[in-house]
């Protein structure tokens, strides 16, 4: 038989038969495979006012952890939903919560209370109390959680902290650091 | 009696061989000729696959008892460490059998750089295994977040946090580590996956291919100087060689494999009943902070480069370096394909060979040290002041634990070694200087104008005017 030209043969046929159904085949399981396979990656987690604690627990000038939940969670996330924080109230009403996440890649800072620095144990990130850059490979001060007051109980709002790409914007890491170290360099009261 | 056996094992291969005709084509395989010259050199392909093998074996039984759920992955790991029977054996196992296709996976690709076995027509024998040498790396990384302990979940985000800095697509990336926004039980679950059915599913494919490649081109000869390789007449040379000098794989050049791979296996179980695979730090739990997350010793060398690359160029080396160094891995065979093999006629060759080596070992070493990491756990330092010594000086010997001088410099032995060793440092410093630099700080130091009251700068000084190891020539005095 022949089809604009084309001389089918039952042989031709047999292969456009096999390939096609295969190729149906591959499709028709692949697009529900490959679904399930990325869904995780584009599901979006809203952002959660999480409750830490009544205010008089917090001092005045002090950063302490606190702890949260993350939004979104499954039945069997465990202990993988909890994030921790660092509060600071800054005076009777206001507060500042900090990430724990280096903005360097995303290891755990730790307050130290003595030496007033949030350091970090990996690559030697070292931040203000403030959360700017105090040293080392940092890119960005530590990011900040919204945090507000409601019927005397202090709530701060989790999202997930996203690292901007915004190392390759700025020509030298080191000029970011003297601004920095600039503007810490005199006692806050001078 | 033995004839018996004898004569009944030949009827069975018989009867085989006549349902299946694998008998033949499994001799034929064994048998074929390889060159005569290749002996101890060509080892270690064969000692991976035999660490390949260990790991399979060893991943599947520790599968039986291992639970990858975020609540109960650590305490199943627990129980198979403390209460199983040899559990600590097999993990240990499976522990050391990673770090010997790590090994061996780098020992067999550094000699077939050096021979030049990539070249003609073995060019897609080198792309498998840079693809196997890839997957390898993956596999050790997804394999220590099994633990799920505290060192697992942080390394999850220093890979998230590493894929996020690639332009337009790093969220998308970070996403895809983290299998989801954030950290969750789901990204155990697909680490899972990924560590016992994904990667392993297609190294099998790739080592199949990759064997097949071995039998099919030949295993090369070890290279002699002035017999460039020619494409168009390699072959034949090749099938002359084998012809000529040529002896049977099996048992004349695989005893060696075997003998090798055997003792590669002994090593390993003798590791893992005496040393053991490293202890579980902690249950992982994201809040808690006091972590110091460090990888395995075989990314020790890529923790080094995490904290020593340039500041203002890292984001372009954690995304465009893997891709220059596995681009130019894959390219290499297909750039240079034909030409002088021996290494005495390749020079450059033995030159990258000498600088990766070192310059991996130096790295490796240097993540191992982590001088850029605070020593938190530092304790105060010891009286060591002169009887003579003011009592500001003493004050400053406790403000340099409790403002955290300790975590990076080291005095008297005591201390960090991110910045310099200040046992000495009145030597080199006079009290101006060390007031500057407490007060502005440097690139890798805080500036602590803002942190420290006048008093106690001039009580840290007090102390650091006491690091005087030596009369030497008295900085404070000349200037």
């Amino acid at each position: 038989m022949e089809i604009e030209g084309v001389q089918v043969t039952r042989r031709r046929l047999l292969m456009a038969v096999s390939i096609g159904a295969g190729a149906l085949a591959a499709v028709a399981a692949g697009v529900p495979l490959l679904g399930f396979f990325i869904s995780p990656m584009l599901r979006k987690y809203p952002a959660v006012w999480r409750d830490v604690g009544p205010l008089d627990q917090f001092k005045q000038g002090a950063t302490v952890q606190v702890n949260l939940v993350t939004s979104g969670g499954l039945p069997w996330d465990g202990p993988a939903q909890r994030v921790a924080a660092w509060l600071r109230r800054n005076n009777e009403e206001n507060f500042t919560v900090y990430s724990s996440k280096c903005t360097h890649l995303g290891c755990p800072v730790r307050w130290i209370p003595s030496a007033e620095l949030f350091m970090c144990p990996c690559h030697g990130g070292v931040y203000f109390k403030d959360g700017d850059v105090a040293a080392g490979p940092p890119p960005q001060p530590l990011q900040q959680f919204p945090v507000r007051v409601q019927d005397g109980r202090v709530q701060v709002q989790w999202k997930e902290e996203w690292v901007e790409y915004a190392q390759l914007e700025s020509p030298c890491g080191c000029r970011r650091n003297s601004e920095s170290a600039a503007r810490h360099g005199q006692r806050e009261e001078a | 009696m033995i004839t018996t056996l004898s004569r009944a094992t030949t009827r069975i291969l018989d009867v085989i061989e006549d349902r299946t005709g694998l008998v033949s084509k499994t001799k034929k395989i064994m048998e074929h000729p390889v060159p005569k010259e290749s002996k101890w050199a060509y080892v270690f392909g064969s000692a991976t696959l035999f660490s390949f093998v260990l790991q399979v074996v060893t991943g599947v039984m520790l599968a039986q008892m291992y639970v990858p759920s975020t609540n109960s992955a650590f305490q199943s790991l627990a129980h198979i460490e403390d209460a199983a029977l040899f559990g600590h054996v097999v993990r240990g196992m499976h522990y050391f059998g990673a770090s010997a296709m790590f090994l061996f996976i780098g020992v067999h690709m550094l000699r077939v750089f050096l021979y030049a076995s990539y070249k003609y027509p073995r060019e897609v024998n080198w792309t498998s295994g840079v693809l196997l040498l890839m997957l390898t790396l993956a596999m050790g990384f997804t394999g220590q977040l099994m633990r799920w302990d505290q060192n697992a979940i942080w390394s999850v985000n220093i890979a998230a946090k590493q894929a996020a800095r690639v332009p337009w697509i790093g969220h998308l990336l970070s996403n895809f580590v983290y299998g989801g926004d954030h950290l969750s039980g789901l990204t155990l679950t697909r680490f899972f996956d990924f560590h016992v059915f994904l990667i392993p599913g297609a190294m099998i494919a790739l080592i199949g291919l990759h064997l097949y490649l071995v039998l099919y081109n030949g295993i090369s000869a070890p290279p002699k100087a002035g017999a460039p390789v020619n494409p168009k007449t390699y072959k034949h040379q090749y099938q002359d060689l084998l012809k000529k000098d040529g002896v049977p794989f099996w048992p004349d050049a695989a005893w060696r494999d075997a003998l090798f791979g055997s003792l590669v296996i002994a090593a390993c179980v003798a590791l893992a009943f005496t040393v053991g695979a490293p202890k579980l730090v902690y249950p992982s739990d994201p809040s808690v902070l006091q972590a110091d997350p460090r990888p395995d010793w075989y990314l020790l060398w890529y923790f080094a480069v995490l904290a020593l690359s340039p500041h203002s160029l890292e984001s372009y080396i954690m995304f465009l370096a893997p891709l220059v160094i596995f681009g130019s891995m894959l390219a290499l065979p297909f750039l240079f394909n034909s030409g002088e093999r021996s290494p005495s006629r390749r020079p450059w060759a033995v030159a990258w060979i000498v600088i990766v080596v070192v310059g991996v070992l130096g790295l490796w070493r240097e993540g191992a040290i982590a001088p850029w990491s605070p020593r938190f756990q530092s304790p105060p330092l010891p009286n060591s002041l002169p009887a003579t010594a003011s009592a500001d000086a003493f004050h400053g010997q406790v403000l340099f634990h409790a403002k955290g001088c300790e975590y990076c410099h080291t005095i008297n032995g005591l201390g960090g070694l991110r910045g310099p060793n200040l046992s000495d440092v009145a030597n080199r410093l006079t009290r101006e200087d060390m007031i500057i630099r407490i007060l502005n700080g440097g690139k890798n130091m805080p500036a602590f104008g803002g942190i420290l009251h006048p008093d106690e700068v001039a009580q840290l000084v007090a102390f650091l005017q006491t690091r005087r190891t030596h009369p030497g020539p008295d900085v404070t005095q000349s200037r």
